[in-house]
């Protein structure tokens, strides 16, 4: 029963707050360019997301999230584009196909990395990473519709307030709930001693492959609002500073905390965003001197995130 | 015969390239056998050593001799203070703050000298030290670069033979990398050997930068990412830990390198490098000389 009266309570906060967003957008206060801002983070949060379980809760380092969000992003754009979509109801399919077909990538590729640990899982993703790179820079010549190095243009715009934001309520919640349920005890057991996890029967290649299945699958959705949002690809858009954006996001917010995510992406996106306004242009280029500082500081001063003082959930 | 000493022009060109790769590899390899970290700042190491061989010679025109010793003296201390600032503060951090850590040196390195008041985020070009002398064998062309690359890729080797296997720091340095807590026991100053290890492979890795450099006349402030990537995974295929096996593994990967731009496509190089990660990591994860069984 307290389990519905919650759900219920988060459903009335998110309609409340759709209605807000929805309101000031209609009093055309913010411009076009601020729209398209709240959007984004909305997407970049739901990529996050993915990557929260994949690394927050399951322990799994990544550095190649941007690849599988790069891979929803184009899947997802070549089908719209060969079948001309532009309904909702049909984006959603394709948006659906998307997030499927990238969660059969990370399905093969998960199979042989999950097997490696730390530092070596994150170099094998990093390698994917830049496999996937080369391979979207190669594109041009199995499909001319995707572009390889020139880019992947006129993408329909689909993307809208109401489809993200309840995109992304829709998955907060799915998350939320394999959070309690028994797949994110395994998955945080994982995280927490993995030996400890085997030896009390948690199959926990099996448990890490769907934990790493289902982030990537989140990074496709996201992948697919992004490319129907910009309308426009580039291979550059998914290398690994995007995949480090992520990481920073989940770092900031803290592994393992759903809240944290949420409130971190909405926070980098504007962060960044904001910079890019308030500075002129000559000073603009001292931010990436500064988020890597940042970047160590936190590190040395809590090595779990931000907003989580131990390790654990 | 024209195939056959077409391919052995490449083998050429390839052991050229993998004599740098292993240079950076060997870095890449030691710090990982004392401290078990990967270094992703080692990549940037190998690019201020080029920008300091830039310097020394088209600002300062240094003779050629003198440009290699600076320039591996000064990436060695800048090794060294990295490890100082950013790494020793997390030594008994869990491991992925530690590799967090390392992305973030590395980002800051090559954000901060892309501003317009150090570098620029364009390409340079690279001055050449010497002049270009070419000796024709045939259809064999081998010139002044693969001679000095070659000469000084060895001479840097042999001396790091001699300061592993015979010095009293190198063998406290094995001993470390054997097993850290033992070689503390043993009164072994464990501060100093990190800092040594990572002297040495930034001076190696500084070395590296002039040569590619002079082998690839352009220079970048980005140009250390790829070259440090694929040293990584030639170290992991010598296995990583073992001196000899990052050598080994930088000159396969530079003669794959080398013969798939050569016969297949330049753009395929990269995604083939990565394709010989996975096989060896899948298949044998512990390289080629790797014994140490790292299973949990």
């Amino acid at each position: 029963m307290k389990f519905f009266i919650e759900i219920r309570k988060l459903l009335i906060l998110s309609i409340i707050i759709y209605l807000l967003l929805k309101i000031t957008i209609l009093t055309n206060i913010p411009t076009e360019y601020l729209v398209q801002i709240t959007l984004y983070s909305f997407i970049v949060v739901l990529s996050a997301l993915g990557l929260n379980i994949i690394y927050g809760y399951t322990g799994q380092f990544s550095l190649g999230h941007a690849a599988f969000y790069g891979i929803g992003a184009y899947f997802t754009a070549y089908i719209t584009k060969t079948f001309e979509i532009e309904s909702i109801p049909l984006f959603l399919v394709a948006l659906m196909l998307g997030g499927i077909f990238t969660a059969i990538i990370a399905y093969i590729i998960g199979g042989p990395i999950l097997r490696l640990k730390d530092d070596f899982l994150a170099i094998a993703t990093l390698g994917f990473g830049i496999l996937v790179r080369v391979f979207l820079d190669n594109a041009d010549r199995i499909s001319e519709v995707l572009g390889g190095s020139r880019g992947l243009v006129g993408i329909n715009k689909i993307t809208n307030l109401e489809l993200t934001y309840f995109i992304l309520v829709f998955f907060i919640i799915v998350t939320r709930n394999l959070i309690d349920s028994r797949y994110g005890l395994f998955w945080r057991a994982i995280k927490n001693d993995e030996i400890a996890a085997n030896s009390i029967g948690v199959n926990t290649f099996k448990q890490k492959l769907i934990a790493f299945v289902y982030g990537c699958f989140l990074a496709g959705i996201a992948g697919g609002l992004y490319a129907h949002l910009y309308t426009f690809l580039h291979p550059s858009n998914f290398d690994i500073l995007k995949s480090i954006d992520f990481l920073i996001i989940v770092i900031i917010g803290g592994m393992g905390s759903i809240s944290g995510t949420i409130i971190a992406g909405l926070f980098w996106v504007f962060f960044i965003e904001g910079l890019r306004i308030i500075l002129p242009s000559e000073i603009l280029e001292y931010r990436w001197v500064l988020i890597p500082v940042l970047l160590i500081i936190i590190m040395m001063v809590r090595p779990y995130g931000l907003m989580v003082k131990k390790e654990g959930y | 015969m024209e195939t056959f000493l077409y391919i052995l022009q490449q083998f050429i060109n390839g052991i050229q390239l993998g004599a740098v790769y292993a240079l950076i590899a060997l870095g890449y390899t030691m710090v990982y056998g004392v401290l078990r970290m990967i270094n992703f700042a080692h990549g940037d190491v190998f690019m201020l050593g080029a920008f300091i061989s830039y310097y020394a010679i088209s600002k300062f025109s240094l003779p050629f001799p003198i440009v290699i010793l600076l320039s591996a003296l000064i990436t060695a201390i800048i090794a060294i203070l990295i490890e100082k600032i950013a790494y020793r503060p997390l030594r008994n951090a869990p491991k992925i703050s530690l590799l967090i850590t390392a992305v973030g040196v590395s980002l800051f390195l090559e954000y901060t000298l892309s501003l317009n008041v150090f570098f620029t985020p364009n390409y340079i070009g690279f001055p050449r030290p010497f002049e270009i002398k070419s000796y024709e064998l045939s259809l064999l062309t081998i010139n002044s670069i693969h001679i000095i690359i070659i000469t000084v890729t060895l001479i840097s080797l042999l001396l790091l033979y001699l300061l592993i296997y015979k010095t009293k720091y190198g063998i406290a340095m094995r001993a470390a990398s054997h097993d850290i807590e033992i070689a503390k026991l043993m009164g072994i100053n464990i501060d100093n050997i990190i800092s040594f290890t990572f002297g040495i492979g930034g001076a190696l890795a500084g070395i590296g930068g002039l040569l590619y450099s002079i082998a690839y006349p352009q220079i970048n402030v980005f140009m250390g990412i790829m070259p440090g990537i694929k040293s990584f995974i030639a170290a992991v295929l010598g296995g990583i830990g073992v001196i000899h096996g990052a050598v080994l593994g930088g000159i396969i990967i530079g003669i794959a390198e080398v013969f798939v731009s050569a016969f297949l496509s330049s753009t395929f190089r990269d995604g083939v490098i990565f394709i010989i990660l996975f096989i060896f990591l899948l298949f044998r994860p512990n390289g080629i000389f790797g014994k140490r069984i790292e299973k949990v």
